[in-house]
């Protein structure tokens, strides 16, 4: 059979040509998200007509017709839209609290210490030994600053301590603390020991049974009434100690749920093995468990964050109580409580958003092992 | 004739009060011996290999490896625990930790050993079940086939002297069945003893020095593997081969 003629073809490649619809770009977009089928057409335009009544009217008030002075006066004026100059006005009493006029340039740049290393700590340059001495010497400079008495500062006692420092404060430091204190809870409620986790248990419920109100009001009010006379500990020490408790049972609950999660078959090998029980907790079910519930640790943080606004109840002001403060005394800014608590609703927001978005980042770090 | 490695005299194990899940089972294993244990579901094969790295702990009667006897006492448990190596049905390997990382864990923890040292030998391993190009891969990323040859490295990354295999193939496709008997009929020519609760009987055949037919708890039968299935003595014994010979 002649198949040993010359039949190799050569190969001639299709030309590339462009896809018929366009599948992205933002007109792509548009048409594909927004005008997709009948059902999303309709709710676009209903939300497009809602957002055209609803929006002019938002920006008229807070925009155009707004008054930015520091000038009462000027806001009573008839027709004027919000109020930002009782921001203008106020801003240093919300911000900063109660902490002496002269001396704000201190909270300020302790605090701008403190959260250069608490974002530090979050990025993998600081996941390294020195950070823990480092962190060490930056707590010892924030407290010198804060609370003065040496190096010729002028002594500033904790109750005056207040605003956006504060809240930071507090924030992360019960953070910091009730992390570890969660875990060992956690691990203490999966114990065969029937003495720790029976403690761990009572610990638990007992803090999830009361508002932090409650435990705020105990630390403060009722723990001096235990305590020898003359002998106190200082207000914030006990608040940051009752936030610590109060995170700490709840952050417990949600590691012990990640614990769950981790099949027997893990523990099992890491012992035939030859790993002992902390090794295993700390190789291999801790790092799994801990990956599974960064959603719900950084929720935690995020309200925690917002739950130091009850310091208010033990005469601390933080951002919140100081806005109430700033407004309270002062007869005239008073009816412009909205704008102030739109001021600090975005600053709170801007923390929390951060700390949402560095969730999903660590998400993705923590989960790299099972990305295929 | 040298001391038994295993021993097992007159064990007995409960699961809570009522269920007797072993019973009296007399066994003696000698050193490189190749044991196969076959049996019907429930019939205490996988509780039976358990019980000789502790995972599982029996009420009554005496089990001695390598000269020390299993109780409650940590040490002892700790001390067997070096010399059994075991491999699971459904793999446990630490999704977590790369391949060469599951392998390295144990002897850089546990023995001390340095990371150099360690990362050589597991490289060593890895070569020895062929799968050393994946060593930097999360096992998550392997087929089933090759995470179990990563479990099988890695327990032999601690030199033990007796490796479990509970079910080691049960899980796998019927293409990578083979892959994974491979390595065990190479291990079981270097003289290593090997305890094998499986259903692959043409391994049995081809390498065990003796099968051992469990069914509710007890030893029903051991024999070389052509004398068991050409000759099974017992009822239960031709009732069960013909079941499983039978397709």
């Amino acid at each position: 059979m002649a198949m040993n003629e010359n039949t190799a073809q050569t190969f001639q490649p299709i030309a590339a040509r462009k896809a018929p619809t366009a599948t992205e770009g933002p007109i792509a977009w548009i048409r594909i998200n927004l005008f997709g089928d009948w059902t999303t057409a309709l709710m676009t335009l209903l939300v497009g007509a809602v957002l055209l009544w609803i929006l002019p009217q938002v920006l008229s008030w807070a925009v155009f017709r707004a008054a930015w002075a520091p000038d009462y006066e000027a806001c009573r004026v008839d027709g004027v839209g919000a109020c930002w100059g009782v921001v203008a006005e106020k801003y240093r009493i919300i911000v900063l609290g109660r902490y002496p006029f002269e001396e704000q340039w201190r909270p300020v740049v302790a605090t701008s210490l403190l959260l250069f290393m608490l974002v530090g700590s979050c990025t993998r340059a600081f996941w390294k030994l020195w950070v823990l001495p480092a962190w060490a010497v930056a707590l010892v400079i924030y407290f010198t600053l804060m609370y003065g008495n040496l190096l010729g500062l002028e002594k500033v006692e904790t109750d005056r301590w207040g605003g956006l420092p504060l809240t930071i404060l507090l924030a992360s430091l019960s953070m910091m603390l009730a992390f570890p204190i969660a875990m060992v809870v956690a691990l203490g409620r999966r114990s065969n020991l029937p003495a720790i986790r029976t403690v761990c248990t009572v610990y638990v419920e007992l803090v999830r049974g009361v508002p932090l109100i409650s435990v705020l009001f105990m630390a403060s009010f009722m723990f001096p009434l235990f305590m020898p006379v003359g002998f106190s500990i200082d207000v914030l020490v006990r608040v940051i100690i009752g936030i610590t408790l109060f995170a700490a049972a709840y952050m417990a609950e949600v590691i012990r749920g990640g614990l769950q999660a981790i099949p027997k078959g893990q523990i099992e090998a890491a012992a035939t093995l030859g790993l002992s029980y902390w090794q295993t907790q700390r190789k291999i079910v801790l790092p799994q468990a801990l990956a599974m519930v960064v959603p719900s640790i950084m929720n935690n943080f995020i309200s925690l964050f917002k739950d130091t606004s009850l310091v208010t109840i033990v005469s601390l002001y933080e951002l919140t109580g100081a806005l109430s403060l700033a407004l309270n005394s002062d007869a005239n800014w008073r009816p412009f409580k909205i704008e102030g608590y739109i001021f600090i609703a975005l600053i709170y927001f801007i923390f929390c958003f951060s700390m949402s978005r560095y969730s999903i980042w660590v998400e993705k770090q923590a989960n790299k092992g099972r990305a295929r | 004739m040298a001391e038994p490695i295993i021993v097992f005299d007159k064990l007995n194990k409960w699961y809570g009060n009522n269920f007797h899940v072993l019973r009296d089972i007399d066994l003696s294993v000698a050193l490189g011996e190749r044991i196969v244990i076959c049996g019907p579901s429930g019939s205490g094969k996988s509780t039976l290999i358990r019980c000789i790295n502790r995972l599982e702990e029996h009420q009554e009667g005496r089990l001695v490896v390598d000269g020390v006897e299993l109780t409650d006492d940590v040490k002892a448990v700790d001390d067997v625990r070096k010399k059994v190596g075991m491999v699971f049905q459904q793999f446990n390997l630490f999704p977590h930790l790369t391949v060469l990382e599951n392998l390295t864990l144990s002897p850089m923890w546990v023995g001390k050993m340095p990371k150099k040292e360690a990362e050589a030998k597991a490289m060593a391993q890895l070569e020895r079940v062929r799968i050393a190009e994946q060593a930097q891969k999360y096992p998550l990323q392997l087929s089933g086939g090759q995470q179990q040859r990563v479990a099988i490295a890695r327990a032999l990354c601690l030199t033990p002297k007796i490796m479990l295999f509970d079910e080691p193939t049960s899980a796998l496709d019927p293409e990578m069945i083979k892959e994974v008997l491979d390595v065990m009929v190479e291990m079981a020519d270097q003289g290593i003893t090997m305890l094998c609760v499986t259903h692959e009987m043409g391994f049995a055949k081809a390498v065990a020095n003796r099968v051992i037919f469990m069914d509710q708890g007890q030893i029903v039968e051991q024999n070389t593997p052509t004398e068991f299935f050409n000759n099974p003595q017992n009822e239960r014994s031709k009732d069960f081969l013909s079941k499983i010979l039978g397709h």
